[in-house]
């Protein structure tokens, strides 16, 4: 029974300490003077070589956000109001006006994503589906800078992940569907997503006012 | 009786245990998804209105029947595809349920039904 007792123990000094990744605190001041309640997602540029990487990514942004408490515009909607009014290329879609983002779309932050990589890399020992993003937050009615963050996700890593259990069901729920797949690295960009916009994770975004954790 | 209190000693071991696990995983969703990302995604490559229009309206029914919430702009995109399957009622009710459940959309909401009465009076 003792022994039981000391391995109860052991196991829950490594379970605390698991959950309590260590990192130098990141400068919130901006996020919280904003607070914003609404996101708008612009459509992502992307650097990396494959053309599809702009709505197979842009397609999974919003979930992490949203189920982090924050409203997030419809993207299908968004990109369409983009294109009605000429604008079709990302790179032409981040210079837009900040007031002007506002005063259209009337949220208060707008997240600028940059995809850096995605798709598969064959190297060595077989073939990896890696997709990379960074994303910075930016209040539209003062334009200060609220957040940035990056993230890195491939098929081909193990289940050990960081980021907690939410990241960890996402990428669980991946892993399931990628062997039908027909665009896996579509799928590893939930995966990414989960990684670099999912509140609560050290140094990621803040809780958004539509999360019971908003605040704490 | 020794035996008892040892054996009470590593219940309340395993409770703290679970609750402490439990404790890093309170991350149920706020919304029911579907699979609502990939349905997005087909419609950015262009696939037509009708069949992700059933898509998603079966999982507004499921999410219903689960007494679950639909993302932010689950409305909103499903009304777009009723106006482009010309179905304009719908389109419109869609885009009011979208500004009911996320009064934030409010703004933008109202500048796309006002471009809806432009476009509908030319």
């Amino acid at each position: 029974m003792k022994c039981i007792a000391k391995i109860g123990l052991a196991a829950l000094i490594v379970i605390l300490t698991g959950c309590a990744t260590t990192q130098q605190p990141y400068d919130y001041t901006n996020f919280k003077v904003s607070n914003p309640k609404s996101i708008l997602i612009l459509p992502p540029k992307n650097n990396s070589l494959d053309t599809k990487a702009l709505y197979g990514f842009y397609s999974t942004t919003q979930r992490p956000l949203a189920e982090s408490g924050y409203y997030v515009l419809p993207i299908s909607l968004v990109d369409e109001t983009f294109k009605n009014n000429g604008l079709t290329v990302p790179e032409d879609i981040h210079q837009v006006d900040k007031a002007k983002l506002h005063e259209i779309f009337g949220a208060d932050a707008a997240l600028y994503v940059t995809i850096s990589q995605y798709g598969t890399k064959y190297m060595v020992l077989g073939s990896a589906s890696i997709v990379t993003a960074s994303a910075t937050l930016v209040d539209l009615r003062n334009g200060a800078t609220l957040w940035q963050g990056s993230a890195t996700a491939s098929s081909e890593e193990g289940q050990n992940n960081q980021g907690g259990l939410a990241v960890m069901l996402v990428t669980a729920l991946v892993k399931q569907v990628i062997g039908t797949a027909i665009d896996q690295s579509h799928q590893i960009s939930k995966m990414t997503n989960a990684r670099m916009l999912t509140a609560g994770m050290p140094n990621g975004v803040l809780y958004g006012p539509r999360h019971p954790l908003y605040g704490k | 009786m020794g035996a008892k209190m040892k054996s009470k000693k590593s219940i309340f071991l395993c409770t703290a245990l679970a609750i402490l696990l439990t404790g890093c995983a309170t991350k149920s969703e706020l919304y029911s998804w579907g699979n609502y990302e990939d349905q997005l995604y087909a419609h950015f490559k262009g696939e037509a209105p009708e069949k992700h229009i059933l898509a998603m309206e079966s999982m507004l029914e499921q999410a219903k029947a689960g007494n679950a919430k639909v993302p932010p702009g689950f409305y909103a995109h499903l009304g777009m595809l009723y106006e482009r399957a010309g179905k304009a009622d719908e389109a419109r009710h869609m885009l009011n349920m979208e500004k009911q459940a996320f009064p934030e959309s409010a703004r933008y909401i109202d500048n796309l039904n006002n471009q809806f009465k432009k476009a509908s009076t030319q």
